[in-house]
């Protein structure tokens, strides 16, 4: 029995910005459902069936509010499932959303993620110290610090590669329109004359607090025929989880994350990532991820990644461009983050990613991660549907 | 859809009003172990995991982080969860291996209500704008559907009082539920509710293990195979729906194939008395069908966990032999928003 192939045909995002205190949690996920089913020229009566994520429901405020949008999303009378995988939701999402249609259980799905953090302080909602567990510090930059610091000293890597990477993500969000910051001023030494926040993190090497949603249409391939505009196709997909902390975690590369892209690469028949793989879209918060992952997804040896970085390998002009959008480290609707990087990857395969669109970029990655680095989800999307 | 799914086996906890002396993960833990026992399996063997959990009753975030330790996800797994009772992580689950990507899956969900007020924190579940800042509580809102009800002659109060006693009855052959045997069906809490028509408080979990085809076959004598599955939700405004009524459960069990031949038991999560009465008219159950043998909600409501229960306690009348098909129905949100119905049967005998 062979999987239904599945393709992106609709994708819709809001203008990520600080505060979206012109609408209701409802307005925001509607916005980027409604664009999404007007770039697949769908109406809500198309959807077969509503895949929702966001990743804590502290930050609302609102316990299970997939019920409350029910309604907002056109999913009255309708399955709905809702998504919770820690930071890497955004991707689970989609990939649970997909494996709706690859089962044919449902011909079109739309999935939708989102965050508003202007409804609460994020960073506080993480730090929740309750009696007999391990509160993990002050948001999750106290969390991630040692282990860019390990990274550091792993590499060898020199201290210029994390403001290298803040700086040329925030120049390629100036390329995207619905990236929440668009620095016009950015320089390499302002990055590296802001503040230190947990050393060696500085402020503008993290992301920001974003409201915003991202919605995607996916169909199988009988609607991938009815689709207005080339659709992107779905060539691996898969998600990993271990603890959070134990004896031998490598929390620097975390084998689940390795485990995951390997799982992707061989559904797509991928033998060599940094041959076969055009272009990027990965989680990064905060900058030195960049380097990291380059590794643990197999771009790059171990301890090697941050010269591609360094090289400018990694430039939106370069071989091998990361975070064309501008990244998390432009906008960050914590929910929707993993979807962002999952619908920028397939933006990239469709042509469609306009001033940030990457030359013949034929098989884009899409990956989140969540969790203390421990939830990870992928997905490689392609021009061209899969072979078998 | 070519392929055969079905639920191999399934364990739960006792379920309990308090358990202070237990974290989430010591509660689920002797949970995951006995249904891992019962087919043999261990972590590594399992396909793809799927856990349904709230922030919300834990009072932290990413609270299903910590469960995962337990279940030992090393080296690391295919995984997911959702911020839904456990009969939706089935569904997760089912789907995962109708495309192939996995033979076998563990399915575990778990609620512990009593560190907090329940029916104040349900309270956050409903529209933030309009209707949260009011308060309503899950209690006063079974409350209006239960008036609704008996206003339009669909029931009056002795009838839900005997569903309450059935219920409370059934449950003294189940030794994991929580409320057993004669109770008394006690004061209103809320007009027309009584205390007897209302659901236990309190912590529990439950898992299953679901296998496909010949592996299936393997794991136990006679699996319970899911014949069809279906969840659908309802408009979140009370004002717009007719309470007296579930469409999307008659929904989901047409789209599930329910009412294609009948079923011979029925195991509904109706954690009021009142809500048992919607459920058998959406769902057309007769007399002849055996509703909620082990008592059902009425007798254990752990969160989150309740409704994999129903599937669990379904297939499990299968997997004995005293059930060949059967229908087992989960919900969600206020006054039955949400709802899941699985149909289950076992090989001719």
């Amino acid at each position: 029995m062979s999987k239904e192939p599945v393709a992106v045909v609709g994708i819709g995002q809001t203008k990520h910005v600080a505060a979206r205190r012109d609408v209701s949690i409802a307005g925001l996920v509607r916005e980027a459902a409604g664009r999404a089913l007007q770039d697949a020229e769908l109406t809500w009566a198309d959807i077969d069936a509503v895949v929702i994520g966001k990743a804590p429901d502290f930050f609302e405020g609102v316990m299970m509010p997939e019920l409350y949008l029910a309604d907002a999303l056109g999913a009255v009378g309708k399955p709905m499932l809702r998504v919770h995988t820690a930071g890497s939701v955004g991707g689970s999402t989609a990939l649970v959303a997909a494996g709706l249609v690859a089962s044919r259980v449902h011909g079109t799905v739309l999935t939708v993620a989102f965050e508003k953090q202007s409804e609460s302080n994020a960073m506080w909602g993480l730090s929740l110290p309750i009696p007999f567990q391990q509160p993990l510090l002050a948001g999750a930059g106290g969390f991630f610090a040692p282990h860019v610091r390990a990274y550091m000293r792993r590499s060898g890597a020199p201290d210029t590669v994390g403001s290298q990477v803040a700086y040329k993500d925030r120049r390629n969000a100036l390329r995207n329109p619905y990236a929440h910051l668009h620095e016009h001023d950015i320089t390499l030494e302002k990055v590296q004359a802001s503040p230190m926040l947990w050393d060696p993190i500085r402020y503008s090497e993290t992301c920001p607090s974003s409201d915003g949603a991202c919605a995607m249409v996916l169909a199988d391939r009988a609607g991938a025929a009815r689709a207005p505009r080339p659709p992107a196709w779905m060539l691996g997909g898969a998600m990993r989880s271990e603890p959070t902390l134990f004896a031998g975690k490598d929390a620097v590369s975390p084998q689940a994350g390795k485990d995951c892209a390997a799982d992707v690469y061989r559904q797509a028949g991928i033998a060599d990532p940094r041959r076969d793989i055009d272009a990027v879209e990965m989680y990064v918060p905060f900058s030195w991820y960049e380097p990291m992952w380059l590794e643990n997804l197999g771009f790059a040896d171990e301890g090697e990644g941050w010269k591609l970085t360094e090289s400018g390998v990694t430039e939106l002009d370069g071989d091998l461009p990361v975070n064309m959008s501008g990244g998390v480290l432009s906008t960050n609707p914590i929910g929707a983050s993993g979807m962002i990087r999952f619908a920028e990857a397939a933006l990239q395969a469709r042509g469609q990613a306009g001033e940030h669109q990457v030359e013949g970029a034929r098989r884009v990655l899409g990956h989140a991660y969540g969790g203390g680095s421990q939830f990870f989800s992928m997905w490689l999307v392609g021009s061209e549907p899969p072979q078998s | 859809m070519t392929r055969d799914i079905a639920v191999v086996a399934f364990a739960q906890s006792d379920h309990r009003r308090t358990t202070d002396e237990l974290s989430e993960v010591e509660m689920l833990m002797p949970v995951l172990h006995g249904v891992l026992e019962q087919t043999g399996l261990k972590t590594a063997d399992i396909g793809f995991t799927c856990s349904g959990s709230s922030d919300y009753l834990a009072g932290r975030a990413f609270s299903f982080t910590l469960a995962l330790d337990g279940v030992g996800a090393w080296p690391p797994i295919s995984e997911s969860h959702v911020e839904m009772d456990g009969a939706w992580a089935l569904y997760e689950a089912w789907t995962k291996l109708l495309t192939g990507d996995a033979d076998t899956a563990l399915v575990y969900s778990y609620g512990k209500s009593s560190p907090g007020s329940l029916r104040d924190v349900l309270t956050r579940q409903l529209d933030p704008y309009y209707v949260a800042p009011l308060w309503p509580d899950s209690v006063a809102l079974a409350a209006l559907q239960a008036q609704a009800l008996i206003d339009a002659g669909d029931t009056d109060e002795p009838a839900l009082a005997a569903v309450a006693a059935r219920s409370r009855q059934d449950a003294t052959t189940n030794s994991h539920a929580q409320l057993r045997g004669s109770l008394p069906q006690g004061d209103y809490l809320v007009r027309p509710l009584r205390t007897g028509d209302c659901p236990p408080i309190g912590d529990g979990a439950a898992a299953v293990v679901l296998a496909a085809g010949e592996r299936a076959r393997e794991l136990c004598a006679r699996p319970a195979w899911i014949r069809g599955i279906d969840h659908r939700i309802e408009a979140h405004s009370l004002g717009v729906r007719d309470l007296t009524d579930s469409p999307s459960t008659r929904l989901a069990a047409e789209k599930a194939g329910a009412f294609e031949r009948p079923v011979d038991t029925a195991e509904l999560h109706a954690p009021f008395t009142s809500q048992e009465v919607v459920l058998r008219k959406a769902l057309r159950l007769d007399d002849g069908v055996r509703v909620n043998p082990s008592g059902g909600a009425l007798a254990a409501n752990p969160m989150m966990a309740a409704g994999l229960i129903r599937v669990g306690e379904a297939a499990a009348g299968i997997h004995r032999g005293e059930s060949d098909r059967a229908l087992a129905h989960a919900t969600s949100g206020p006054c039955l928003q949400q709802n899941l119905v699985a149909v289950l049967e076992g090989d001719p005998r």
